[in-house]
């Protein structure tokens, strides 16, 4: 999906510059929060996210063969948004882009905007949405984050899909109906979605097994096991002011106390994040919804197109494109995969929905509940 | 910076234009691409005379010709999708060698191509002009967050060392006799995955331990002092500047 | 600066982590102006812990820490942390800046000094680790253990009133080994060296302390601890094969 200049006209390519801007913006301040907690915040950004970029330029160079000499790679939204929460996944995937583009000459310089609003900005927090809003819904084990990361990618993928067709819409240079686009970006996509996805969940089940610490997502899941160890601390230090949330998270990574509180401090406003993206989320799936219907079915040539774009998307580490023997077979059909991109649609739409939902009522209890916790290690 | 990247892009060079403050050729880079994706696709002239700007620039700076061609691999995967165009395009249909191919998109397919191929072409003699730790001074310098060109720099600093060890760990594997082949071993790449984000994660709380045991405060010290004078800026204005008058000529002809 | 006053100073100093685990259980360590300090003892019994402790990036939980007199405190830090050079043990970890020059020159500037001064400093450290013909190299060019050097330079560079080196020897080859002894050798700072080496710590540090189980379990002339066969078992501290500490002439 690296956009090349000049496949979206000037106007819309700043536009989404400036969305790219506002959002890398917001996401500084959020990437603080994330990685620091308390007052450290600002100092641990740099070097954590620029570790973490760095990982996800790595591990996108890492193949996983499909069959028959293909191979996938990751796009690593969904998996950056899990693991060091939706800011600083935006953060690194954003810088990532930035370094391709400036330095190999991959995805357009004018396209940057498009190219950040899409991979970086869509995937990370579609993923994290509906992955905060599966692990409140799901019951709290392991398997349930293995889970929720497993759909979170999944639909990310089909959704930065929406995304893109969505600014071709605006401002495609190419005279290819937007229906077409639609049906070959969702269609293949959704392929590609399920190699995150399973890779994803995988990855994330890795991490959770051995440092569940370091998984933001699900920093909650830990909380009533942290409740119990608190107070034994209280008498190894008497008399002394109690630093050690503060120098905590700089020393050990199994510093429990203090990111517990963290993720609950911001909920206010993250609560009109969460729906000012829903509602943003479900106005471009209606909108690519309302394209697919008057999109005429062409089987082949947009199975041909759907190669090249796939091929677009996938160039700059993997030589060769993943997944590409599945769409051939499974896509010939327009009608199915026309099918395939109005049932994602809807569903992404249903599921960020629903997920915004669950995360507002659940957050409201969890707010009150982390005030309760949060004082609590205080007053030992 | 980087140098396990910077020798397969930077080539290093005494030329005007490696000469040339980072911050001046990243803003002429940025400005020339801006005016070429501007341009009407119609103007075909324009185009080869946007073409003949870049080899004036990168004859200036010495760079060959085989060098720049090979970096411009980078954009095949979307020369593969412009040439599809013409078969899915709609609209008014010509008929050339026995197909039947769309004319807008043809137009479509000429307009990616031109101005895909110059954008890279522009990054590429940007790249191989500025060392890497000047282009991310000169975006900072151009604006950008300090905050997200320390990110970067930390990226490429740690890229090869994380390169590196996701070798290492393949190379361990392959010690142990195991092949991924197909779906069956993405859990264990996976776990590989997964043990090289802890072992990222932790180097960046390391990191972040030495650089505040050296009197880390938030920000970095900046301690060059490279300004851009006015002669500078009129130089890599060029560029530019005779772009745009080749654009504004593509509208009005 | 307080001239009297030792280099180091660490009374009564405890500290558990926020999970519970308490790591040190009350360190009284004292190391004057110009000793050569060996900190000796088992994984896990505390010795990373300790020395963070030493620039503030742990604070007390109970205890002191003073440094030429200052003790370290909040308000002090930026002062703290110029004296008490660590060098960490990944020098990967610790060269963090895209050259070797600009690396030595972060904890001088963080500290504000610019222009000829600063490079002044920055060549001087380079110099005094045998490294300055590698000024504009990145990092990452350099072999391991001149990458070690770099790392000590950085630290020398800000002129600390002591040196802390966590295993400086680890990962080093016979001849950048003695590099890096000859380096630490000539230098006229305290040293504080974490190590697991005990021929190194035997060569370089007249003196010596066992950290184990939290605290100070023995401090002597290392020679005299390195010939305590009981102590060295109760501490798993083990020599290399065939080495004999009576047979080696140590260092006064």
């Amino acid at each position: 999906m690296h956009v090349p200049d000049g496949f979206i006209n000037a106007p819309v390519s700043v536009a989404t510059g400036a969305v790219a801007a506002a959002a890398v913006a917001v996401s500084l301040r959020g990437a603080r929060r994330e990685l620091g907690g308390d007052g450290l915040g600002g100092e641990r950004t740099a070097p954590l996210a620029g570790l973490v970029a760095a990982f996800i330029f790595a591990v996108q160079m890492l193949n996983f063969p499909v069959a028959a000499g293909t191979s996938g790679h990751l796009l690593g939204g969904a998996l950056a948004a899990i693991l060091v929460g939706p800011c600083t996944g935006v953060l690194c995937v954003s810088v990532v882009l930035l370094m391709q583009g400036v330095l190999f000459a991959d995805g357009g310089l004018t396209a940057l905007g498009v190219n950040i609003t899409d991979m970086a900005v869509t995937t990370t927090v579609v993923a994290y949405l509906l992955f905060r809003g599966l692990v409140k819904v799901l019951p709290r084990k392991r398997r349930s984050i293995t889970v929720a990361s497993f759909v979170s990618a999944l639909v990310s993928v089909p959704a930065a899909a929406l995304v893109f067709t969505f600014l071709y819409a605006l401002g495609g240079t190419a005279d290819v109906s937007t229906g077409k686009v639609l049906t070959a970006m969702v269609g293949v996509h959704v392929l590609i979605g399920i190699g995150e996805a399973v890779i994803t969940a995988l990855t994330v089940g890795a991490v959770i097994a051995v440092r569940p610490d370091l998984v933001y997502g699900a920093r909650g899941l830990s909380q009533p096991l942290e409740l119990k160890v608190t107070p034994v601390a209280a008498p190894a230090a008497p008399g002394a002011p109690r630093p050690e949330p503060v120098a905590a998270p700089v020393a050990a990574s199994e510093a429990a106390p203090a990111t517990e509180a963290e993720p609950k401090a911001p909920a206010p406003r993250s609560t009109k994040r969460v729906w000012l993206a829903g509602v943003a989320a479900a106005l471009v799936c209606a909108g690519g919804i309302s394209y697919y219907a008057s999109a005429s079915p062409d089987g082949l040539e947009k199975v041909a197109q759907d190669q090249g774009l796939d091929k677009q998307e996938k160039d700059h580490a993997a030589k060769d494109s993943p997944l590409a023997d599945y769409s051939v077979k499974d896509i010939t059909d327009a009608r199915l995969s026309g099918g395939l991109a109005g049932v994602i649609g809807v569903g992404a739409t249903l599921a960020v929905g629903t997920g915004v939902f669950v995360v507002v009522r659940r957050r409201r209890d969890a707010a009150d509940a982390a005030r309760a916790d949060d004082r609590t290690p205080e007053q030992v | 910076m980087g140098a396990g990247h910077a020798h397969k892009l930077y080539r290093h060079g005494h030329s005007p234009v490696h000469a040339l403050p980072a911050h001046c050729k990243i803003a002429a880079v940025f400005g020339f691409v801006l005016i070429v994706v501007s341009t009407p696709r119609e103007a075909v002239w324009a185009f080869a005379l946007y073409a003949l700007l870049l080899a004036a620039v990168a004859a200036a700076a010495r760079i060959p010709a085989g060098f720049l061609l090979k970096r411009l691999l980078i954009e095949v995967p979307f020369v593969a999708f412009a040439l599809l165009m013409p078969f899915v395009a709609e609209g008014p249909r010509v008929h050339a060698l026995g197909m039947s191919l769309s004319e807008s998109g043809l137009w479509g397919a000429w307009n990616i191509l031109a101005k895909g191929t110059l954008g890279v072409a522009a990054s590429v003699l940007l790249a191989s002009t500025t060392e890497l730790r000047a282009l991310l001074l000169g975006l900072q310098r151009l604006k950008m967050p300090p905050m997200l060109v320390q990110i970067a720099s930390f990226m490429i600093r740690y890229g090869d060392v994380i390169t590196d060890e996701m070798r290492r760990m393949r190379i361990a594997r392959v010690s142990r006799g195991f092949e991924a082949r197909g779906v069956r071993h993405w859990g264990v790449l996976a776990k590989s995955a997964g043990a090289l984000f802890i072992r990222s994660y932790e180097r960046g709380e390391r990191v972040h331990l030495a650089m505040v045991s050296r009197g880390y405060t938030g920000t970095m010290p900046v301690t060059d002092e490279v300004t851009a004078g006015r002669a500078q800026w009129t130089s890599a204005a060029l560029l530019p500047l005779a772009a745009l008058a080749v654009c504004l000529l593509g509208w009005t002809l | 600066m307080n001239t009297t006053a030792p280099s180091l100073e660490v009374t009564g100093l405890a500290y558990a982590y926020p999970d519970g685990h308490q790591a040190l259980f009350g360190v009284d360590l004292t190391v004057a102006r110009g000793e050569r300090v060996a900190l000796l003892g088992p994984n896990g019994a505390g010795k990373t812990t300790l020395v963070l402790h030493l620039n503030g990036i742990l604070e007390a939980g109970a205890g002191t820490v003073a440094v030429a007199g200052l003790p370290v405190a909040k308000r002090n830090l930026a002062e703290i942390r110029r004296r008490v050079g660590i060098v960490f043990q990944d020098p990967d970890d610790q060269l963090f800046m895209p050259t070797v020059r600009e690396d030595v020159a972060f904890g001088p500037a963080a500290a504000g000094l610019r222009g000829a001064e600063l490079e002044e400093r920055v060549i001087e450290a380079l110099d005094r680790v045998g490294m300055a013909g590698f000024a504009d190299r990145p990092p990452h060019h350099l072999s391991f253990g001149q990458r070690r050097r770099v790392a000590v330079a950085t630290v020398l560079a800000m002129r600390p009133e002591i040196l802390v080196l966590d295993e400086p020897s680890s990962n080093l080859d016979p001849a950048s080994r003695r590099e890096l002894a000859d380096v630490l050798r000539s230098l006229d700072v305290t040293v504080l060296m974490v190590t697991h080496d005990l021929p190194y710590a035997l060569e370089l540090c007249p003196r010596s302390v066992v950290l184990s189980g939290g605290v100070i379990a023995a401090d002597g002339r290392t020679q005299d601890l390195l010939c305590d066969a009981e102590l060295m078992a109760a501490h798993r501290l083990e020599l290399p094969f065939g080495f004999d500490p009576r047979s080696v002439t140590a260092p006064v």
